[in-house]
């Protein structure tokens, strides 16, 4: 990022300072307890948010993962661990683990490739980058809702340009959200434009972040653009390359709206991700009991996947 | 210079090879808004309409509350965006200037909210709302939004930054923490806030699932939920769909076109050095 807009001016560091200054006569040292009680109380709305919104639900979630619940939402008894084993012996929820590994491959890998090429020719400041710019991180700016509806158009069997585009190639049209064989890849292409902005944005960050000095040496010693990207930016980004893969991995295992919206989870449960499995289970067959237990296997799910790509990444990430 | 040539004229290509691809749906949305149905309907599909209609949007305007779904989402995600802001600036200030005794246990305790996904604690926060009779209204909407650790470490990361002598100065002047806060650490770290406001802002504008769950009625559905909605109702027409999602777009391209500089890179280094 450019230096210029994390470091303030002289200019407002001044002023900034003058304004402080003025507005304080009496000189005060703030005691120990004072410090605490200002900490208290700085900290306090976000721990309380905390603390109501995410850890008292976590702790709910195993209390009614162990219960059978009635369709209000009340815990009716305790079934240790049935809800759990149940999971496991019917072949719905191991379907939508699978689909969701299968998505999370489809999707992660080709995104954060395609987002790596384009930043790495938009670093270099090529006539017009800024327009490409604008363009590859255009969308960041799409909600999941819009895409979905913009790409239930694309896909249209006869209205959708892909097909005519085929056709016009000879080949036949495809069933893009019907077929239980395109279906998931259907709604991979379509993950994959959507992310393609923040991880485009994320990579060209950490690009800029190194110095051009760098790269500027590496210039005079005479080395090449591909050479350069393989042996230079690639090492020195490799965190930000890092942080984008387990984020994507991440948000790949919650994927929702595109399900919901473009196949509810069809054609024959081909789509049927976790997060649309567990949604179902809870809001709409209301057995939050079961759906509890869902959501802890997400959970436990997401966090070996980032304990193990800490454990892994660490070692092959380069930190400047 | 013939190597040179060939590099630029493959870049190029991939370049405008990915614009296409990457700017299609748009451009499909954006055209076929202005198409008359019969235009959007035709096969082969068209790619200008025959002439140019701005029928459409009147028409989505007239069936559906478009105008109250945006200003529900609108409401929603500028109450989440300040109070985020000012939740994560005072507990990132106490982490950053503030000594009291827990600060590195608090401070990992929040790095650990950052691995529990949201989706995870969706139905006791779906039974929590209810309760609180919550359901349909702007605080089910935006209070379980309210702190974000994420925006913590970006803004903490931030306030790092600023020049220690600073602080310091200001300090044997006698000034107070809530004093550096208000008028020293703020004001000099509005390009943090402005990243972090960005990015929040357009996030929640986005949000799906929670408002899908928590809005029942009409009159207080978010514009994605709505808009999703459209395919559905009465309206099959995509001509007057897609007219709905140009405008549904709209508010966010021209905040992504605003605050593009802002994003990249202040994303990149909250992410990383928090």
């Amino acid at each position: 990022m450019d230096k210029s807009s994390v470091v303030p001016s002289r200019r407002a560091l001044k002023q900034a300072t003058d304004r402080a200054r003025s507005r304080t006569r009496i000189p005060r040292r703030a005691g120990w307890l004072q410090e605490y009680s200002l900490a208290a109380l700085f900290l306090a709305p976000s721990i309380a948010l905390f603390g109501i919104f995410l850890f008292y639900p976590l702790v709910q979630s195993i209390y009614l993962s162990l219960h059978s619940t009635t369709p209000r939402g009340d815990v009716a008894k305790y079934i240790g661990l049935r809800n759990f084993e149940r999971l496991f012996e019917a072949s719905g929820f191991l379907n939508s683990l699978w689909v969701t590994v299968e998505f999370m491959l489809f999707t992660v890998p080709t995104s954060i490739l395609l987002a790596l090429i384009l930043a790495a020719i938009c670093r270099t400041h090529l006539r017009g980058s800024k327009v490409f710019r604008f363009i590859f991180s255009l969308p960041i700016a799409i909600s999941v809702g819009t895409g979905s509806v913009i790409w239930m158009m694309l896909f249209h069997p006869t209205l959708g340009m892909p097909n005519y585009l085929l056709q016009l190639i000879g080949l036949p049209g495809i069933q893009w959200l019907t077929s239980p064989d395109w279906a998931l890849i259907s709604i991979s292409i379509m993950t994959v434009w959507m992310n393609v902005g923040f991880l485009f944005i994320l990579l060209l960050g950490g690009m800029e972040g190194v110095s051009e000095e760098i790269y500027e040496s590496a210039r005079m010693d005479g080395a090449g653009p591909m050479r350069t990207f393989f042996r230079l930016t690639l090492p020195l980004i490799s965190p930000t390359l890092f942080f984008a893969s387990v984020t994507s991995i991440i948000s790949a295992f919650q994927s929702f709206g595109q399900i919901n919206i473009l196949t509810k989870g069809g054609p024959v449960n081909s789509t049927n991700v976790l997060v649309f499995n567990l949604y179902q289970d809870a809001f709409v067959n209301f057995r939050f009991g079961s759906g509890s237990a869902q959501a802890l296997v997400l959970f436990v799910l997401i966090l070996i996947l980032t304990v193990i790509q800490f454990k892994f990444g660490e070692k092959k990430v380069h930190y400047q | 210079m013939k190597p040179n040539v060939l590099r630029l004229g493959s870049a190029y290509t991939v370049l405008i090879l990915a614009s296409i691809l990457i700017l299609f749906p748009f451009w499909t949305a954006l055209s076929n808004s202005f198409m008359t149905e019969a235009d959007s309907a035709t096969y082969p599909p068209k790619l200008i309409p025959s002439h140019w209609d701005v029928q459409n949007f009147l028409n989505v305007l007239n069936t559906i509350p478009i105008i109250r779904f945006m200003l529900n989402s609108l409401v929603t995600s500028t109450i989440i965006t300040l109070g985020q802001l000012l939740t994560s600036c005072m507990a990132a200030y106490a982490f950053a200037f503030l000594r009291f005794p827990g600060r590195k246990l608090l401070f990992s305790l929040f790095l650990a909210t950052m691995m529990i996904p949201w989706e995870v604690t969706i139905i006791p926060n779906y039974l929590t709302v209810r309760s609180w009779n919550w359901l349909d209204s702007y605080a089910g909407l935006t209070v379980p939004f309210l702190a974000t650790a994420f925006g913590t470490f970006l803004m903490r990361q931030f306030f790092m930054q600023l020049p220690k002598e600073l602080m310091e100065a200001a300090r044997i002047d006698g000034c107070g923490h809530l004093r550096i806060f208000a008028s020293l650490v703020i004001p000099l770290s509005m390009p943090g806030l402005a990243t972090l406001g960005v990015y929040s802002f357009l996030n929640h504008w986005n949000m799906y699932l929670w408002p899908l769950l928590i809005t029942n009625s009409e009159s207080m559905r978010t514009v994605q939920i709505g808009i999703s909605m459209l395919q559905f109702a009465e309206v099959t027409a995509w001509n007057v769909v897609m007219a709905g999602i140009v405008l549904v777009l709209l508010p966010s391209l021209i905040l992504l076109a605003v605050g593009l500089g802002r994003l990249v890179g202040g994303l990149t280094a909250g992410s990383l050095k928090g």
